[in-house]
């Protein structure tokens, strides 16, 4: 009795230092996660980065000058002139929202941050965040150990890192947070069958639909969770709790959202919930009568219910596919539709099919991406099957379907980095697992009867793997197949045994090397991941470094443009660009732009592709029709910016050629190719883009050298008819011209009349010359 | 053929009225909310086919919020159903409590969703 009450003292003792240790572990999680993502606050300065972070920043500038209502009913006058843009009602609020709310709290604590400050520091706060909830979600799934593990892991993970650096303020920030958090609800209630985490489910749900679109994903895959489950045969009443009320309370909730409105029950991307949950119905139903039925009399109701079942069934899906048949997308958005089919943006929708992250990704980002996890995700998917629970189930599910979309296009790298955290968080686990086990059982002394037997069936296993544990080197790749053949083994041996669980045990000096060797893959882990976030994504676009042998030289040329937009123009003066740049002009130079990156509408950006693909009297007509006064080109060759807008033409072209017929690509290619050396066509040596590019580029030290096409420009003295030079920045990276303003017009010419001529030849040549209407 | 199977839905539908007489009241109650909640959505649903669906967020809501009433009454009726093995530990008025809160949640959503 005492010795029993002593051991439980003891383990409680044990359960509480665990504990607390866990929550310091945890803490430290957090901090790293915050702090790693400091890098291009160290290296450059507290700025926001790239194009899209500047648009939340202004937004997020509005709604703290002006509140909430305003912004709820923003219409913008300064972009997408002169069509503009409402707002309130086309983006995402989440993130806006969180910001602010966020500096409104600590300014009412009388902390005077700055907006700026508040949105570049949002992101590193939520990864924090994030880690944590990912500690929640593994617990849910596998336990403590598994979710420390796969916080630290998805605290570095370097595919989340790129999207949410210190100034990466962009929807991503929050909305990976917001993912992992609905998903540990879901698998919470799903293991608890509360109706409480099903409200916080819900609730979740709405926060990640107000701060992304990528909630579509979670709308579908939860659904297809479910229907795996059924399918199974793992139905519930805990399913059925963890579902219905999430389809019902998001869908509302989604509803909600005005970007989102009534796109929750008319686009295909949320029928498959609706379809789920009329299957769930159905089954629990059937579940439920079966429960009160006999067996003989359950026979006779199914088979009265599968003919009357199967007439009504084909009239409504023959209903649903008259009206999905309808409409020439089948109801799905180009967005979503190119993830299901891969090629469908290159036929249709070439601005889908133009934005780099859109693209496949290459093998080797999968390695810079997820590193070492890349190959303990299979051994994750193995232990989650050991025992297969709902939770594991829907583990395995999210990280096929996020694998399959990660390779569709490189963005969705970001979903796939939590499912891959989880999944090596669970195998690392696993694996300490038994190796400390190991020592601990031999060290304490315990043997029974059937440790001992499994020691020998497991001795003659791990003999030849000692032998292959002692000519392994320190490489990851070597350890993780030896590794791999140690799960293996673990799964034939559990296999084997017929008397309940029987635990693994391995010779002691086997399970120590191994515990070292797995210490040294998460050093080499953490190594790559603090190498690549310092050297590869902590760049924030808009200010650029090399190191020359003279020394450091920086490129603060977008800035600079930016900044005398808006110190020697009018308020009211329109500037036209490629779309790329329209975020940053608005929130930097503060002036109304024509097309921005929000790309909402084709036509558009198509009428500045036109613009800019024309000679220089049809821009100059295009761009006068659209009260544009300055426009503004981006240009690399003189310092060798390989993303120029010469580069892009391909795109512009293209986009351009989409709309108006009368541009055809063909015109700007000698076989097959862009030229812009003296092999090229007419057409793309007389263009606007190709004038405005390399307007004087000959006086330049390059003397009309492109470093970044490397050759010598084809058409090099030139002179501007309808534009003028505006400004160009130090490094000739961003010019500015202005439209000049029309000659006055003459019509006709007024010719020396002499007195004595006669009335009708003065008839006749008021006749024959021009009459002027302003006389 | 037509026969048996007239007999058998016969036999059917009264061995189906004997076994959910044997059911508890407290559960035929919540049975019967959620028939009304039911009702009330298809009435909501042939109104809107007679005089159309202008202001769809007040269709909507008003369907939804039916059919959510009902759903979280089923989620009730299992948590407090004694037969249930995986619930037997959990307490009624917890059940109870948790259904409130979901309303409430439910009913705050469809207020402001209702226009």
């Amino acid at each position: 009795m005492m010795a029993i009450a002593e051991a439980k003292g003891a383990s409680a003792l044990r359960n509480a230092f665990g504990g607390i240790l866990g929550v310091f572990i945890l803490l430290l999680i957090g901090i790293f996660a915050f702090s790693i993502r400091l890098f291009s606050v160290i290296k450059y300065e507290s700025v926001i980065h790239e194009f899209d972070p500047y648009f939340n920043y202004r937004v997020t500038q509005y709604l703290t000058n002006n509140g909430i209502y305003d912004f709820w009913n923003w219409f913008d006058d300064r972009t997408w002139y002169p069509l503009g843009r409402a707002i309130g009602g086309t983006v995402y609020p989440g993130l806006t929202l969180t910001a602010g709310s966020m500096w409104w709290l600590l300014n009412s604590l009388n902390i005077p941050l700055s907006v700026e400050t508040v949105c570049v520091f949002t992101a590193p706060i939520f990864s924090a965040n994030a880690a944590w909830a990912t500690y929640l979600l593994t617990k849910e799934v596998k336990g403590t150990g598994a979710g420390l593990t796969a916080a630290a892991l998805l605290a570095m993970v370097p595919s989340y890192i790129s999207r949410s650096v210190a100034g990466s303020y962009d929807n991503e920030a929050v909305a990976i947070f917001a993912l992992i958090l609905t998903f540990y609800f879901y698998v919470k209630t799903l293991n608890s069958g509360s109706l409480f985490y099903a409200t916080l489910n819900a609730l979740s749900y709405f926060y990640m639909v107000c701060s992304w679109g990528g909630y579509t994903f979670i709308i579908n895959l939860i659904p297809m969770h479910v229907l795996l489950c059924i399918v199974t045969g793992r139905y519930s009443s805990r399913l059925y709790i963890a579902y219905a009320p999430l389809v019902v309370l998001g869908t509302l909730l989604a509803s909600l959202v005005p970007v989102v409105g009534f796109n929750t029950v008319m686009t295909s991307e949320h029928f498959s919930s609706f379809l789920v949950f009329v299957i769930i119905h159905m089954v629990a139903l059937v579940y439920y009568i079966k429960g009160i039925l006999s067996p003989k009399m359950f026979k006779v109701a199914m088979t009265l219910a599968v003919t009357i079942g199967l007439t009504v069934c084909c009239a409504v899906i023959a209903i649903f596919i008259a009206s999905v048949a309808s409409s020439p997308t089948k109801g799905w958005s180009g967005r979503s539709l190119s993830l299901l089919d891969p090629t469908y943006a290159s036929k249709y929708i070439p601005i889908i099919a133009s934005v780099s992250e859109h693209q496949p990704p290459t093998w080797p980002l999968y390695f810079v991406d997820i590193n070492v996890l890349a190959f303990l995700v299979p051994a994750g998917i193995i232990a989650c099957f050991s025992p297969l629970s709902d939770a594991s189930s829907f583990m395995i599910l999210y990280l096929a379907i996020s694998a399959y979309f990660s390779g569709v296009m490189v963005r969705l790298m970001l979903v796939l980095a939590p499912a891959a955290c989880v999944m090596s968080g669970i195998a690392l686990s696993e694996a300490f697992d038994v190796f400390t086990r190991s020592i601990k059982f031999q060290a304490g002394d315990i043997n029974s009867e059937s440790s001992i037997a499994q020691n020998d069936v497991s001795n003659v296993d791990s003999n030849a793997t000692t032998d292959k544990s002692e000519t392994v080197s320190k490489e990851p790749s070597r350890k993780n197949h030896e590794k791999e053949k140690e799960q293996e083994i673990v799964k034939k041996v559990t296999s084997k045994s017929q008397n309940g669980k029987k635990l693994l045990v391995l010779p002691q000096e086997v399970s120590a090397v191994v515990i070292l060797l797995l210490i040294a893959l998460g050093g080499f882990y953490v190594g790559h991941c603090v190498w690549t976030t310092a050297t590869a994504y902590s760049a924030p676009a808009i200010v650029l470094k090399s190191y020359t042998p003279d020394g450091l030289r920086v490129f603060d040329d977008f800035r600079e443009a930016y900044a005398w937009l808006q110190h020697n123009t009018d308020v009211d003066d329109k500037v036209a660009s490629w779309w790329d740049y329209g975020y940053q002009i608005t929130a930097m130079a503060n002036r109304t732009v024509i097309v921005d990156n929000n790309t909402w509408n084709n036509t558009h950006i198509a009428t500045v592709g036109a613009a800019v693909s024309s000679p220089e009297k049809a821009a100059w007509e295009i761009f006068n029709s659209l009260d544009v006064k300055y426009v503004l080109v981006v240009f690399g060759g003189l310092v060798g910016y390989p993303s120029d807008d010469i580069d892009k033409f391909i795109w512009m072209v293209r986009i351009a050629g989409g709309v108006f017929p009368h541009i055809r690509e063909q015109d700007y290619l000698r076989d097959g190719r862009y030229h812009i050396d003296a092999h090229a066509t007419p057409t793309m040596l007389n263009c606007l883009m190709y004038k405005l590019s390399y307007y004087r580029f000959v006086e330049t030290e390059a003397e009309g050298f492109d470093k970044v096409r490397r050759t010598e420009i084809g058409n090099k003295k030139f002179e501007l008819t309808h534009f003028e030079e505006a400004f160009t920045t130090e490094h000739w990276m961003v010019r500015i011209y202005k439209l000049k303003l029309p000659k006055n017009r003459i019509q006709g010419k007024l010719k020396n009349k002499s007195s004595s001529e006669t009335y009708s030849s003065n008839q006749t040549r008021a006749r024959n010359t021009r009459r002027n209407p302003w006389q | 053929m037509a026969k048996s199977t007239s007999s058998d839905a016969q036999m059917l539908i009264r061995s189906l009225r004997t076994a959910y007489a044997a059911t508890p009241t407290n559960l035929k109650i919540i049975d019967l909310y959620v028939v009304y909640a039911i009702v009330t959505a298809v009435i909501q649903v042939v109104y809107m086919g007679v005089v159309g669906s202008f202001p769809f967020n007040s269709f909507l809501s008003g369907v939804l919020s039916c059919v959510g009433t009902a759903v979280l009454a089923v989620c009730l009726r299992i948590q407090v159903n004694k037969e249930n093995k995986e619930f037997k530990d959990l307490p009624p008025e917890r059940a109870y409590a948790d259904f409130i809160l979901c309303n409430l949640v439910l009913h705050l959503v469809i207020m402001n969703f209702l226009g």
